[in-house]
């Protein structure tokens, strides 16, 4: 924000500002030069920020409602269903709103994956990201357990006996996160603490995150460095905000559709029993979300190197700026990786897919496959990509095509409408 | 643009499909019935629901509670909609205990509308005692706690068939061919006239199913016409909010040129 002067108009305002920059803050905000090509896959930014902020609404008035007690957490619930003013609007908005969560944060990661948006000088920004991701699984299976449902109470034991495979202190350090002998009270009272803790925590890793945006400002789908501002740019406001709005109401259409018409599709039926100790649900299954992960943890016969592998999965995509050693960012110059790019969702779906199924025969022989492949890609793959691939050549600007267009930059304040294809 | 919309569709259409194999665990093809509340506009049967709360309490009330649900639920918008006067008819013809009284005395009183379903058993010992071993489950979310919904309580009311010839059946236990691993510790409950409708309406075994599993339906999701009703108007605002702030959009970025 260095490279901005204002001075606002008003008295007050300068007086204010001299002393609490704010005005400069939002003057930077709206004024903001963004690339003028970002397409709509760039609009989950926005529509992430949405999602957290409901989150955070809807599980304030929710909390006040819930009951966080063994006993007492269930029939909590269906107060709140039943009982509560809108109560059944606010509970579906939540727990939908987690899925809608995780469907947008997965299409921003893999937009960044294909465009290259994690790539120098962003790697603080992707990195913030994962950490971002890391803590949003943490209070998406959190807040999973809190309704004290089967699948709740299940969950919770498969995924916290985890830490039992640690050498030595695994056993210890699982009694010592129940706060108990087994999932009980106590882990529901602490799950409920950080359950309400993480959020805000996202927040501030959200401001960093954004903070660390507007220092190198957007990529774009091209993928190359932009003069800012310039013919390339445009004000965030309102050209950005405009879009960002477009898209976000577009989501928020799908959303509604699940609120109001399938509440419980992206749930688990077992999650309306009540938490049983004695009685062990037939299939244990985490969120959907959470499935490409319970694959892996899986796939591996051994305890302990599968929560090693599982974790692995994930810190991998921490390392991702070193291990992709090509110079070019957009996939749209990468033949080579383009392709390999898809075989990587195409994999990580068919993670998804083994993790909801049990864990034998073919499926166990897939998800080996798969993880293996997983891994591959990270690791064997995108280092030697970088150094063989023959990139196609790269535009000197998002104005001016590679191929065949005009790099007239005076065009581009023109009113006439010339398509650019990029 | 019209990509993304296409990609948007496809990834809700996968993860629905997703959800909907995780949770089709069962090998027999459910049995189904035309469900006034399926469906964006589904609305329930009051009639139907009324119908369904008698079943409920001349058949299954005897071994299943139903305790998230309270006799003003009754006559409440988008339920049976019994009249008031008729819910506190129903709500006083159960005895609960209440208390203690200023002498420390529990007693026993008519129920109210504000009280819950008076439950048939004091706890789940004393109910599992009584049937068997095993516990009848509390009904008030049953539909929503069954993959396959209305239609699996419908398809295990309806299930009762003679065991094939390898199964063999210890006493007590009753093969089923819905329920999830066949075996069931609930003897068939329906046969048709059980109950006199006094609607008239002829009690099939069929029609007591379809009428006490609508019932259910109902406890388990109270305010689901509100919910279908609001989504209705909630949706068609967000489409026409889009579609003014897509002319929007195209204005302003009119002004630079490039296509959105």
């Amino acid at each position: 924000m260095s490279d901005h002067n204002y001075t606002p108009s008003s008295k007050f305002g300068k007086w204010f500002n001299d002393r609490l920059p704010l005005l400069t803050l939002a003057n930077h905000l709206t004024d903001y030069p963004t690339p003028k090509n970002l397409n709509y896959w760039w609009t989950f930014g926005g529509i992430l920020t949405f999602c957290l902020i409901t989150q955070i609404i809807t599980g304030l008035v929710l909390a006040m409602h819930y009951i966080a007690h063994a006993d007492l957490a269930f029939s909590s619930v269906e107060h709140i269903m039943r009982d509560v003013n809108y109560g059944w609007l606010i509970r579906y908005i939540h727990a939908n709103g987690a899925s809608m969560f995780f469907l947008a944060v997965y299409i921003h990661i893999f937009r960044s994956l294909f465009y290259g948006s994690y790539k120098a000088p962003r790697e603080i920004i992707w990195i913030l990201g994962i950490m971002i991701y890391l803590l949003m699984m943490a209070a998406a299976f959190m807040g999973y357990v809190l309704p004290w449902g089967q699948m709740s109470f299940w969950g919770a034991t498969v995924i916290t006996n985890l830490f039992s495979a640690i050498p030595l202190v695994g056993e210890s350090i699982t009694t010592w996160l129940w706060g108990g002998y087994s999932v009980d009270n106590p882990t529901l009272t602490r799950f409920f603490t950080l359950h309400y803790l993480i959020p805000f925590l996202i927040l501030g890793l959200v401001v960093l995150h954004i903070w660390a945006l507007h220092v190198p400002g957007n990529n774009n789908p091209v993928g190359i460095d932009i003069q800012k501002p310039s013919k390339d740019t445009v004000p965030f406001h309102p050209y950005i905000v405009i879009k960002d709005l477009f898209a976000l109401l577009l989501f928020m259409i799908v959303f509604a559709f699940f609120v109001f018409y399938s509440p419980n599709i992206l749930g688990h039926a077992d999650n309306y029993i009540e938490a049983n100790p004695l009685v062990t649900p037939a299939h244990i299954v985490p969120e959907w979300y959470l499935l490409p992960f319970y694959a892996i943890l899986r796939s591996i016969p051994d305890k302990l190197l599968g929560v090693v592998a599982m974790l692995s999965a994930i810190f991998i995509l921490a390392a991702l700026p070193w291990l992709d050693t090509s110079k070019v960012r957009s996939a749209v110059f990468r033949p080579l990786y383009k392709q390999f790019y898809w075989i990587l969702v195409i994999d990580v779906l068919i993670l998804g897919y083994v993790g909801a199924m049990p864990a034998e025969g073919l499926y166990l022989l897939i998800a080996r496959v798969a993880t293996a492949y997983y891994f591959l890609h990270f690791l064997l793959i995108l280092p030697i990509l970088g150094k063989i691939e023959k990139t196609t050549p790269l535009p000197l600007s998002i104005t001016s095509p590679v191929l065949g267009g005009s790099a007239d930059l005076a065009m581009a304040k023109n009113t006439d409408v010339r398509k650019e294809k990029l | 643009m019209q990509r993304i919309f296409k990609i948007l569709f496809l990834l809700l259409i996968l993860n629905t499909n997703f959800a909907n194999s995780i949770s089709a665990e069962n090998s027999s093809k459910l049995l189904t019935t035309d469900w006034s509340f399926k469906g964006p506009f589904g609305k329930f049967d009051r009639a139907s629901l009324q119908r369904g709360y008698q079943v409920y309490n001349e058949v299954c009330a005897s071994c299943h509670s139903l305790k998230y649900v309270s006799y003003r639920n009754l006559s409440e918008k988008g339920g049976p909609e019994f009249s008031v006067k008729e819910a506190k008819a129903i709500a006083a013809s159960f005895e609960i205990t209440d208390g203690p009284n200023q002498d420390g005395e529990m007693f026993t009183r008519p129920a109210k509308l504000s009280d819950k379903f008076v439950m048939p058993y004091s706890n789940e010992e004393e109910a599992k005692s009584a049937n068997g071993g095993a516990y009848p489950p509390d009904m008030s979310v049953l539909v929503k706690a069954r993959a396959g919904g209305a239609d699996y309580i419908y398809s295990v009311l309806l299930g009762y068939v003679d065991p094939p010839e390898n199964i063999k059946l210890d006493d007590g236990v009753y093969y089923n061919k819905y329920m999830y691993g066949n075996k069931i510790k609930m003897p068939k409950q329906l046969s048709d006239g059980l109950v006199e409708y006094s609607d008239g309406t002829n009690a099939t075994e069929e029609q007591m199913a379809k009428d006490v599993t609508s019932f259910l339906m109902w406890t388990a999701e109270p305010h689901l016409e509100q919910r279908h009703k609001t989504g209705f108007r909630a949706i068609v605002y967000l489409i026409i909010l889009t579609v003014l702030v897509y002319f929007s959009m195209k204005k302003i970025w009119s002004r630079v040129e490039t296509n959105v």
